[in-house]
Protein backbone atom coordinates (compact mmCIF):
# COMPACT_ATOMS: atom_id res chain seq x y z
CA UNK A 1 0.00 0.00 0.00
CA UNK A 2 1.12 3.51 -0.72
CA UNK A 3 2.52 4.68 2.53
CA UNK A 4 1.23 8.78 1.07
CA UNK A 5 -2.10 7.22 0.55
CA UNK A 6 -2.67 5.96 3.29
CA UNK A 7 -1.55 9.61 5.36
CA UNK A 8 -4.09 11.29 2.87
CA UNK A 9 -7.11 9.26 2.67
CA UNK A 10 -7.66 7.02 5.80
CA UNK A 11 -10.92 6.43 6.51
CA UNK A 12 -11.71 7.46 9.45
CA UNK A 13 -14.50 7.23 11.90
CA UNK A 14 -16.65 9.73 13.90
CA UNK A 15 -15.52 9.03 17.30
CA UNK A 16 -12.05 9.24 16.02
CA UNK A 17 -12.98 13.07 15.10
CA UNK A 18 -14.43 13.85 18.12
CA UNK A 19 -11.28 12.85 19.85
CA UNK A 20 -8.86 14.25 17.80
CA UNK A 21 -10.34 17.68 17.63
CA UNK A 22 -11.20 17.32 21.55
CA UNK A 23 -7.57 16.81 21.95
CA UNK A 24 -6.11 19.31 19.93
CA UNK A 25 -8.73 22.04 21.37
CA UNK A 26 -7.14 21.08 24.72
CA UNK A 27 -3.45 21.08 23.45
CA UNK A 28 -3.69 24.48 21.33
CA UNK A 29 -5.98 25.97 24.70
CA UNK A 30 -3.46 24.62 27.46
CA UNK A 31 0.09 26.05 24.74
CA UNK A 32 -1.70 30.15 24.45
CA UNK A 33 -2.64 29.88 28.18
CA UNK A 34 1.24 29.39 29.26
CA UNK A 35 2.53 31.81 26.46
CA UNK A 36 -0.41 34.72 27.12
CA UNK A 37 -1.07 34.05 31.06
CA UNK A 38 0.89 36.49 33.37
CA UNK A 39 1.28 34.84 36.69
CA UNK A 40 4.01 31.52 36.33
CA UNK A 41 1.38 29.70 38.59
CA UNK A 42 -1.02 29.70 35.80
CA UNK A 43 1.10 29.33 32.95
CA UNK A 44 2.15 25.40 34.40
CA UNK A 45 -1.65 24.40 35.54
CA UNK A 46 -2.28 25.74 31.38
CA UNK A 47 1.00 23.22 30.85
CA UNK A 48 -0.93 20.44 32.50
CA UNK A 49 -3.94 21.12 29.98
CA UNK A 50 -1.59 20.64 27.02
CA UNK A 51 0.52 17.61 28.50
CA UNK A 52 -3.11 16.01 28.83
CA UNK A 53 -3.87 16.66 25.61
CA UNK A 54 -0.73 14.96 24.10
CA UNK A 55 -1.63 12.07 26.22
CA UNK A 56 -5.36 11.44 25.00
CA UNK A 57 -3.65 12.09 21.29
CA UNK A 58 -0.67 9.26 22.42
CA UNK A 59 -3.72 7.06 23.53
CA UNK A 60 -5.48 7.61 20.26
CA UNK A 61 -2.47 6.36 18.28
CA UNK A 62 -2.56 3.58 20.52
CA UNK A 63 1.06 4.50 22.03
CA UNK A 64 -0.70 3.17 25.62
CA UNK A 65 2.30 3.08 27.27
CA UNK A 66 3.92 6.36 26.33
CA UNK A 67 0.26 8.05 27.41
CA UNK A 68 0.75 6.81 31.05
CA UNK A 69 4.24 7.82 31.00
CA UNK A 70 3.16 11.39 29.39
CA UNK A 71 0.79 11.72 32.72
CA UNK A 72 2.98 10.52 35.68
CA UNK A 73 6.04 11.64 34.47
CA UNK A 74 5.43 15.06 32.90
CA UNK A 75 2.03 16.21 34.49
CA UNK A 76 2.77 14.02 37.66
CA UNK A 77 6.97 15.06 38.35
CA UNK A 78 7.71 17.57 35.92
CA UNK A 79 5.05 19.96 36.20
CA UNK A 80 4.92 19.64 40.26
CA UNK A 81 9.04 20.38 39.80
CA UNK A 82 8.26 23.85 38.16
CA UNK A 83 5.44 24.37 40.62
CA UNK A 84 7.88 23.52 43.59
CA UNK A 85 10.42 26.26 42.38
CA UNK A 86 7.90 29.32 41.38
CA UNK A 87 6.00 28.75 45.03
CA UNK A 88 10.16 28.47 46.51
CA UNK A 89 11.62 31.04 44.73
CA UNK A 90 8.33 33.22 45.69
CA UNK A 91 8.39 34.53 42.05
CA UNK A 92 4.74 34.14 41.28
CA UNK A 93 3.37 37.97 40.99
CA UNK A 94 2.41 39.20 38.03
CA UNK A 95 5.00 39.10 35.37
CA UNK A 96 4.56 43.10 33.24
CA UNK A 97 4.74 41.69 29.77
CA UNK A 98 3.61 45.45 28.68
CA UNK A 99 6.67 47.15 28.55
CA UNK A 100 9.54 45.21 26.55
CA UNK A 101 13.30 46.51 26.57
CA UNK A 102 14.13 45.17 23.04
CA UNK A 103 11.64 47.81 20.82
CA UNK A 104 10.20 45.43 18.00
CA UNK A 105 11.25 42.51 19.23
CA UNK A 106 7.26 41.00 19.89
CA UNK A 107 5.92 42.00 16.39
CA UNK A 108 9.47 40.61 14.72
CA UNK A 109 9.15 37.20 16.80
CA UNK A 110 5.52 36.60 15.60
CA UNK A 111 6.25 37.53 11.93
CA UNK A 112 9.25 35.02 11.88
CA UNK A 113 6.51 31.93 13.73
CA UNK A 114 4.39 32.50 11.80
CA UNK A 115 6.41 32.34 8.52
CA UNK A 116 8.08 28.99 10.05
CA UNK A 117 5.18 27.17 10.79
CA UNK A 118 3.46 28.26 7.18
CA UNK A 119 6.69 27.35 5.63
CA UNK A 120 6.66 23.72 7.44
CA UNK A 121 2.88 22.98 6.98
CA UNK A 122 3.95 24.08 3.05
CA UNK A 123 6.60 21.25 2.91
CA UNK A 124 5.02 18.94 4.43
CA UNK A 125 1.90 19.06 1.92
CA UNK A 126 4.63 19.12 -0.95
CA UNK A 127 7.18 16.48 -0.05
CA UNK A 128 6.92 13.24 0.51
CA UNK A 129 7.91 12.55 4.04
CA UNK A 130 6.26 9.67 4.84
CA UNK A 131 7.67 7.23 2.57
CA UNK A 132 9.83 4.50 3.80
CA UNK A 133 9.82 0.81 4.59
CA UNK A 134 7.42 -0.40 7.50
CA UNK A 135 8.33 -2.58 10.83
CA UNK A 136 11.73 -1.64 10.84
CA UNK A 137 12.52 -1.62 14.56
CA UNK A 138 9.57 -4.44 14.95
CA UNK A 139 5.86 -3.61 15.08
CA UNK A 140 3.86 -1.65 16.98
CA UNK A 141 1.17 -4.44 17.87
CA UNK A 142 -1.51 -2.30 18.65
CA UNK A 143 -3.41 -2.36 21.99
CA UNK A 144 -3.02 -4.33 24.46
CA UNK A 145 0.59 -5.42 23.65
CA UNK A 146 1.75 -2.03 23.04
CA UNK A 147 4.06 -2.01 26.10
CA UNK A 148 5.85 -5.53 25.36
CA UNK A 149 6.40 -4.15 21.65
CA UNK A 150 8.39 -1.17 22.88
CA UNK A 151 9.88 -3.02 25.84
CA UNK A 152 11.64 -5.45 23.62
CA UNK A 153 12.52 -2.48 21.73
CA UNK A 154 14.09 -0.41 24.42
CA UNK A 155 15.72 -3.56 25.77
CA UNK A 156 17.69 -4.94 22.94
CA UNK A 157 17.97 -2.29 20.02
CA UNK A 158 18.18 0.44 21.90
CA UNK A 159 19.75 -1.24 24.94
CA UNK A 160 22.83 1.05 24.44
CA UNK A 161 21.24 3.97 24.48
CA UNK A 162 18.85 2.83 27.34
CA UNK A 163 22.25 2.43 30.08
CA UNK A 164 23.53 6.06 28.61
CA UNK A 165 19.93 7.54 29.72
CA UNK A 166 20.27 6.37 32.78
CA UNK A 167 24.16 7.88 33.08
CA UNK A 168 22.21 10.75 32.07
CA UNK A 169 20.17 10.76 34.85
CA UNK A 170 22.70 10.48 37.15
CA UNK A 171 24.88 13.24 36.19
CA UNK A 172 21.76 15.02 36.42
CA UNK A 173 21.14 14.63 39.87
CA UNK A 174 24.46 15.09 40.47
CA UNK A 175 24.73 18.66 39.13
CA UNK A 176 21.25 19.79 40.32
CA UNK A 177 23.12 18.55 43.98
CA UNK A 178 25.99 20.59 43.54
CA UNK A 179 24.80 23.54 42.22
CA UNK A 180 22.14 24.29 44.77
CA UNK A 181 24.66 22.99 47.74
CA UNK A 182 27.47 25.38 46.68
CA UNK A 183 25.46 28.55 46.48
CA UNK A 184 23.72 27.79 49.86
CA UNK A 185 27.16 27.46 51.86
CA UNK A 186 28.58 30.46 49.76
CA UNK A 187 25.79 32.60 51.10
CA UNK A 188 25.51 31.61 54.08
CA UNK A 189 28.46 31.30 56.35
CA UNK A 190 31.15 32.25 54.67
CA UNK A 191 33.28 32.65 58.18
CA UNK A 192 32.73 29.03 59.81
CA UNK A 193 35.49 26.51 57.98
CA UNK A 194 33.78 24.87 55.50
CA UNK A 195 34.47 20.82 57.08
CA UNK A 196 32.01 22.13 60.43
CA UNK A 197 29.20 23.13 57.52
CA UNK A 198 29.43 19.86 55.58
CA UNK A 199 29.37 17.86 58.90
CA UNK A 200 25.88 19.67 60.01
CA UNK A 201 24.25 19.10 56.58
CA UNK A 202 24.97 15.85 57.18
CA UNK A 203 24.14 15.40 60.19
CA UNK A 204 20.45 17.15 58.75
CA UNK A 205 20.20 15.23 55.96
CA UNK A 206 20.13 11.82 57.94
CA UNK A 207 17.48 13.30 60.14
CA UNK A 208 15.74 13.59 57.18
CA UNK B 1 -8.50 3.29 10.97
CA UNK B 2 -8.03 6.39 12.38
CA UNK B 3 -7.22 9.94 11.75
CA UNK B 4 -4.99 10.59 8.97
CA UNK B 5 -1.12 10.77 10.01
CA UNK B 6 -0.84 14.53 8.14
CA UNK B 7 -3.29 16.07 10.59
CA UNK B 8 -0.97 15.32 13.84
CA UNK B 9 2.03 16.63 11.97
CA UNK B 10 0.01 20.39 11.46
CA UNK B 11 -0.95 20.34 15.26
CA UNK B 12 2.86 19.52 15.76
CA UNK B 13 4.07 22.17 14.18
CA UNK B 14 1.45 24.64 15.32
CA UNK B 15 2.40 23.95 18.70
CA UNK B 16 5.97 24.12 18.35
CA UNK B 17 5.35 27.64 16.76
CA UNK B 18 3.50 28.69 20.15
CA UNK B 19 6.11 26.88 21.77
CA UNK B 20 9.29 28.69 20.03
CA UNK B 21 6.90 31.88 20.04
CA UNK B 22 6.65 31.87 23.84
CA UNK B 23 10.49 31.40 23.97
CA UNK B 24 11.13 34.06 21.96
CA UNK B 25 8.69 36.93 23.98
CA UNK B 26 8.35 35.93 27.41
CA UNK B 27 10.99 37.31 29.96
CA UNK B 28 10.53 35.31 32.67
CA UNK B 29 13.20 32.27 32.70
CA UNK B 30 10.44 29.64 33.68
CA UNK B 31 7.69 30.45 31.43
CA UNK B 32 10.26 30.00 28.66
CA UNK B 33 11.73 26.53 30.48
CA UNK B 34 7.85 25.49 30.08
CA UNK B 35 7.83 26.55 26.52
CA UNK B 36 11.12 24.36 25.89
CA UNK B 37 8.42 21.28 27.42
CA UNK B 38 5.39 22.45 24.55
CA UNK B 39 8.06 22.19 21.86
CA UNK B 40 9.66 18.70 22.89
CA UNK B 41 6.00 17.40 23.77
CA UNK B 42 4.90 18.94 19.45
CA UNK B 43 8.28 16.56 18.55
CA UNK B 44 6.93 13.68 20.99
CA UNK B 45 3.50 14.08 19.23
CA UNK B 46 5.35 13.68 15.36
CA UNK B 47 7.14 10.79 16.72
CA UNK B 48 4.18 8.92 17.50
CA UNK B 49 2.48 9.99 14.55
CA UNK B 50 5.23 8.44 12.36
CA UNK B 51 5.32 5.31 14.42
CA UNK B 52 1.96 4.71 13.86
CA UNK B 53 2.01 5.59 10.38
CA UNK B 54 4.87 4.03 9.71
CA UNK B 55 3.84 1.04 12.04
CA UNK B 56 7.53 0.96 13.75
CA UNK B 57 7.97 0.90 16.95
CA UNK B 58 11.19 2.52 16.91
CA UNK B 59 8.88 5.90 17.22
CA UNK B 60 7.36 5.19 20.45
CA UNK B 61 10.98 4.23 21.99
CA UNK B 62 12.60 7.58 20.76
CA UNK B 63 9.55 9.45 22.50
CA UNK B 64 10.70 7.78 25.88
CA UNK B 65 14.51 8.90 25.68
CA UNK B 66 13.11 12.44 24.78
CA UNK B 67 11.09 11.99 27.94
CA UNK B 68 13.96 10.96 30.22
CA UNK B 69 16.36 13.94 28.18
CA UNK B 70 13.54 16.50 29.16
CA UNK B 71 13.28 14.87 32.68
CA UNK B 72 16.71 15.60 32.90
CA UNK B 73 16.71 18.97 31.29
CA UNK B 74 14.32 20.33 33.63
CA UNK B 75 16.63 19.22 36.68
CA UNK B 76 19.46 20.85 35.80
CA UNK B 77 17.79 23.77 34.57
CA UNK B 78 15.83 24.56 37.51
CA UNK B 79 19.37 23.97 39.62
CA UNK B 80 20.40 26.52 37.22
CA UNK B 81 17.45 29.21 38.18
CA UNK B 82 17.69 28.21 41.94
CA UNK B 83 21.69 29.56 42.21
CA UNK B 84 20.83 32.50 40.10
CA UNK B 85 18.18 33.52 41.46
CA UNK B 86 19.63 33.18 45.31
CA UNK B 87 22.65 35.64 44.21
CA UNK B 88 20.42 37.77 42.02
CA UNK B 89 17.32 37.62 43.32
CA UNK B 90 15.79 37.70 39.98
CA UNK B 91 14.48 35.06 37.15
CA UNK B 92 13.91 37.69 34.63
CA UNK B 93 15.95 36.96 31.44
CA UNK B 94 16.64 40.37 31.27
CA UNK B 95 18.37 41.38 34.22
CA UNK B 96 20.44 38.46 34.37
CA UNK B 97 22.78 39.64 31.35
CA UNK B 98 25.86 40.44 32.92
CA UNK B 99 28.04 37.02 33.21
CA UNK B 100 29.80 38.78 35.93
CA UNK B 101 29.11 36.87 39.22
Amino acid sequence: MNHLALLATAGRTIPDVVVFFAGAAMILSGAIGVITLRNPVHSALSLILTLFGVAVLFIEQQADFLAAVQVIVYAGAIVVLFLFVIMFLGVDRREEISTEPLASQRPLAIVLVVAAVSSIIALGAEAKWAVGPQHVNGRTLGPYQNIGALGRSVFTTYLFAFEATAALLVIAVVGAVVLARRSGSATSDESIPGSAIYEDAAIGEGDD
Amino acid sequence: MSIAGSWYLVLAAILFGIGSLGLLIRRNVLVMFMCIELMLNAANLTFVTFSRVLGDIGGQAEVFFVLVVAAAEVVAGLGIVVAIFRRRSTAIADDISSMKG
